[in-house]
């Protein structure tokens, strides 16, 4: 029932809940570092895009203003409005915030996984595996937890008791729950490549020397990029990050949901958001970049796998940040159409014909003649959709159906 | 004493009430057709469309954009009303900015004038400034030197530029794409700092004055000018490529708040809203004013009427404008930048310590300013917005009887509400966006 760590399963005496204590402190204190990290990395580099010099007085390099930040944030007036739903609304940050914290309960953060190695560690004569927790369910736990980050936005909306609010709470309802559909999709994906929920077991199943002993086994490639693609572009509308971030819209509804916060509520949706940002960074190498997977070049093996974490995520930082910089907001129809129409049917194609795949070999079916059925299906769903569409949009052209 | 608060008898007969928009059901069928951005006579067939849009109340959301709103271009306030996120109804309400710019016209000599005028269109402050002078001048019946006028021309141009390139970065912003607003302030303040090297202000210069200009260019003011045209194209091009080439940038304005050249027409819209349409019309060809009859440029039309014409074609003219620019460059005359007319413009500091007549014509223009013969007079140019026209009608004293500015961006605040019926309101952003207003204009 505690999943696949072996720490768990064998004698839980002291030590063992030593050792848990001392996890959950370390990835708490991880988790809030990279936080305050990366509220800087994001200003300094957006700066840096925009010929700006960004936070520069606060510490080295302006390192500490987001720190800074934090404490001013604990000392201004924490206003509730007379028309706000006034235990909601103190509750609908926490909510925002709790499951970020959870999210990254199950991401492995290190680990020894070349030449076989199952990346356990030794820690006072016990074994175990650089992450918190490994449940059996692990990346379900994942998604459920984003899910339930909705309900914070969607009642911090709902319970200012203002309009601009109440839309973007709508916007964010509608926005989040149809990119879970494209997310859990392109995971699918995933776990079908794998054959496991486990995170520990994507990690190891993408561990490796590789094809032709230099292409990593990660399912980037091992799941055909497309699962990969979706799962970027919805985890951004799901992060609320640009160009999908509808739900604040700064120039439209002036912030939407968090209108209404100030003080340290206010706060705790950025640190949310940014320890979001993080963790599905964290959670994408995970399923696709293998992890900390990788070779290990000069001193312990555990290590490396945390510098290898470490250097993807920062990656997908970047690339986070560099998007927000360059491209404008989506509209609301168009976030919807990107995600029924293009999203979720090409997540779901690429689903049944991976297994098809999978079927195919377990089978010793032609290949030819399964990739040939595949792609004629597959057109002809395409063909289908694009059908139903033209049509439909014709008919509302037409006044026929509102 | 009794405590009434009765209100004066003129607010009385001035006020328009309270502004709010009222639900659908209550109002008359004028004022909410005038909301629903009715613009030409309905025939049948829209009347009963209209009648049709008729929605519950109980579905829809009357809400509040501005006068405090990021993306409201300064203190415009619009009331929507909301069905989801499709907007029915817009009702701009205006006069957030409202300073009583024409009534301290009335009290300013002709030559005081600019310096109040220049502070409407605070983005495009020269352009006011000539309108003013021009009609000044009219009145008159003056010509100013050969320099002044390609001085005038030179400056106006270059102000167009910065103007259109505050509506770059502007446009950039409400879309989403913060860094764009950046980097069009980056080119404005290139744009500005030529304005500054020769006014010595960045905005609001009083530089064009009746009778000419405040001073002459500046030595080396063609290097100020050629260093922003060598860094501009590149610039330009690195617009295109960050916008131009955005699917969702395109997607965000290719075929939203569409108009046609009709609906311009009915509602006096000019500039380059008038010219997405297709309909050609540029001032500064059409009715060739200062020496625009001499350069040689291209008036950029669209064919949709929608906000990426209305872009591309600001994009364009700042292409334009620096063809303009250039030729200034080439063709500027040598000679006085302003007229040599004791009763106008003041003596040379020089000649004050010298000449007793000169420190008496000194004293005279800048105590009692000069009389202008009575009679009245417009003037139109073209502004970055539109016919920005001033009307100034002379009792023969030496302050206008009245003054009155034709601002293109009152007359064009009225496409609002038909550009944004029917449309989200992510779009409402973008149209605000794309009509460009400059509220210190509109509210005078």
């Amino acid at each position: 029932m505690f999943g696949g760590d072996p720490l768990l399963s064998g004698h839980v005496d002291l030590a063992v809940v030593l050792i848990v204590i001392l996890k959950v402190v370390a990835v708490f204190a991880f988790l809030l570092v990279a936080t305050m990290l990366m509220i800087w990395f994001e200003r300094k580099v957006v700066s840096d895009f925009q010929n700006r010099v960004g936070p520069n007085t606060a510490g080295p390099f302006g390192i500490l203003q987001t720190l800074a930040d934090g404490i001013k944030f604990f000392f201004k007036e924490d206003l509730i409005p007379d028309r706000a739903e006034r235990r909601v609304f103190i509750l609908a940050p926490l909510l925002t915030v709790v499951p970020a914290f959870l999210l990254f309960t199950i991401v492995p953060f290190g680990g020894d996984f070349s030449n076989g190695h199952d990346g356990s560690v030794e820690i006072f004569g016990h074994t175990t595996y650089l992450q918190l927790a490994d449940p059996a369910i692990g990346i379900l736990f994942a998604l459920a937890m984003s899910s339930i980050a909705v309900y914070g936005v969607m009642l911090a909306g709902w319970s200012s008791g203002s309009k601009y609010p109440l839309i973007g709470s709508v916007r964010a309802s509608a926005q989040m729950v149809s990119y879970e559909a494209a997310l859990g999709l392109s995971v699918c994906a995933v776990v079908l490549t794998t054959g496991t929920l486990s995170t520990h077991g994507i990690v190891m199943a993408q561990a490796g020397s590789g094809w032709g002993g230099f292409i990593p086994h990660w399912n980037l490639i091992a799941a055909g990029f497309v699962p990969f693609v979706v799962f970027l572009l919805a985890s951004q509308a799901e992060l609320n990050r640009p160009p999908f971030d509808l739900v604040e819209a700064e120039q439209e509804l002036v912030g939407s949901y968090h209108t209404e916060y100030s003080s340290i509520r206010f706060a705790l949706f950025f640190v949310a958001e940014f320890m979001n940002s993080v963790t599905m960074a964290a959670i994408i190498v995970t399923l696709f970049l293998g992890g900390p997977a990788g070779p290990v070049l000069l001193g312990p093996g555990w290590l490396w796998g945390v510098i290898w974490f470490l250097l993807k995520m920062t990656a997908f930082l970047f690339l986070f940040v560099w998007v927000r910089s360059t491209v404008p907001r989506v509209r609301y129809d168009q976030l919807m159409d990107l995600g029924w129409k293009v999203l979720i049917p090409l997540s779901l194609g690429w689903l049944l014909l991976l297994a098809t795949f999978w079927v195919a070999r377990d089978q010793h079916w032609n290949g030819f003649i399964t990739v040939a059925i595949g792609a004629v299906v597959g057109l002809t769903g395409y063909g289908l959709l694009k059908a139903s569409i033209a049509t439909s949009k014709a008919r509302r052209l037409e006044g026929v159906v509102d | 004493m009794t405590a009434t608060h009765e209100l004066p008898t003129n607010v009385n007969q001035t006020s328009e009430g309270g502004q709010e928009l009222t639900s659908a059901d209550v109002i008359a069928a004028g004022e909410r057709l005038r909301e629903l951005g009715a613009v030409l006579r309905l025939s049948e067939n829209d009347a009963i469309l209209a009648e049709r849009e008729q929605v519950p109340d109980d579905e829809t959301m009357i809400i509040n954009m501005g006068p405090q709103h990021p993306s409201t271009h300064g203190v415009l306030r619009l009331m929507l009303e909301l069905q989801g996120e499709t907007v029915l109804r817009c009702k701009p309400i205006i006069g957030y900015l409202h300073t009583g710019m024409e009534r301290t016209g009335e009290e300013l000599s002709y030559l005081q004038g600019p310096t109040n005028v220049t502070r409407m269109d605070y983005a495009a402050p020269l352009f006011t400034e000539l309108a003013f002078s021009l009609t000044v001048e009219k009145l008159l019946d003056i010509e100013v030197p050969e320099r002044a006028i390609w001085i005038r021309m030179l400056m106006t141009e270059m102000n167009r530029i910065s103007s259109h390139l505050l509506f770059m970065a502007t446009n950039g912003m409400d879309l989403g794409a913060v860094s764009m607003m950046l980097y069009g302030w980056r080119e404005r303040e290139e744009a500005l700092r030529f304005l500054q090297e020769v006014t010595g202000l960045r905005m609001n210069h009083n530089y064009i004055r009746p009778g000419g200009v405040a001073a002459d260019l500046p030595d080396g003011w063609r290097d100020g000018v050629l260093r922003l045209l060598d860094m501009l194209p590149g610039r330009l091009a690195e617009y295109d490529t960050l916008l131009n080439q955005q699917p969702i940038f395109r997607e965000r304005l290719q075929g939203v708040g569409a108009i046609n050249a009709d609906e311009c027409l009915a509602l006096g819209v000019t500039g380059p809203i008038l010219r997405s349409t297709g309909y050609d019309w540029d001032l500064r060809r059409d009715m060739p004013y200062l020496a625009f009859d001499q350069v040689d440029f291209d008036v950029v039309v669209g064919s949709y009427g929608d906000c990426f014409d209305r872009y591309a074609i600001r994009l364009a003219e700042i292409h334009e404008s620096m063809k303009i620019v250039r030729q200034c460059l080439e063709k500027m005359p040598k000679g006085d930048y302003r007229i040599q007319d004791k009763k106008v413009t003041p003596p040379p500091r020089a000649r004050i310590d010298e000449s007793m007549e000169a420190l008496i014509h000194h004293f005279k223009i800048f105590t009692e300013g000069f009389k202008v013969p009575e009679g009245e007079a417009y003037v139109a140019i073209e502004s970055p917005r539109g016919e920005l026209g001033c009307y100034i009608v002379s009792d023969g004293s030496s302050n206008p009887y009245r003054m009155h500015v034709r601002a293109p961006s009152f007359v064009n605040l009225q496409t609002l509400p038909h550009l944004m019926h029917g449309s989200l309101v992510a779009d409402a952003v973008a149209i605000i966006s794309s009509v460009d207003p400059i509220l210190g204009e509109v509210d005078r």
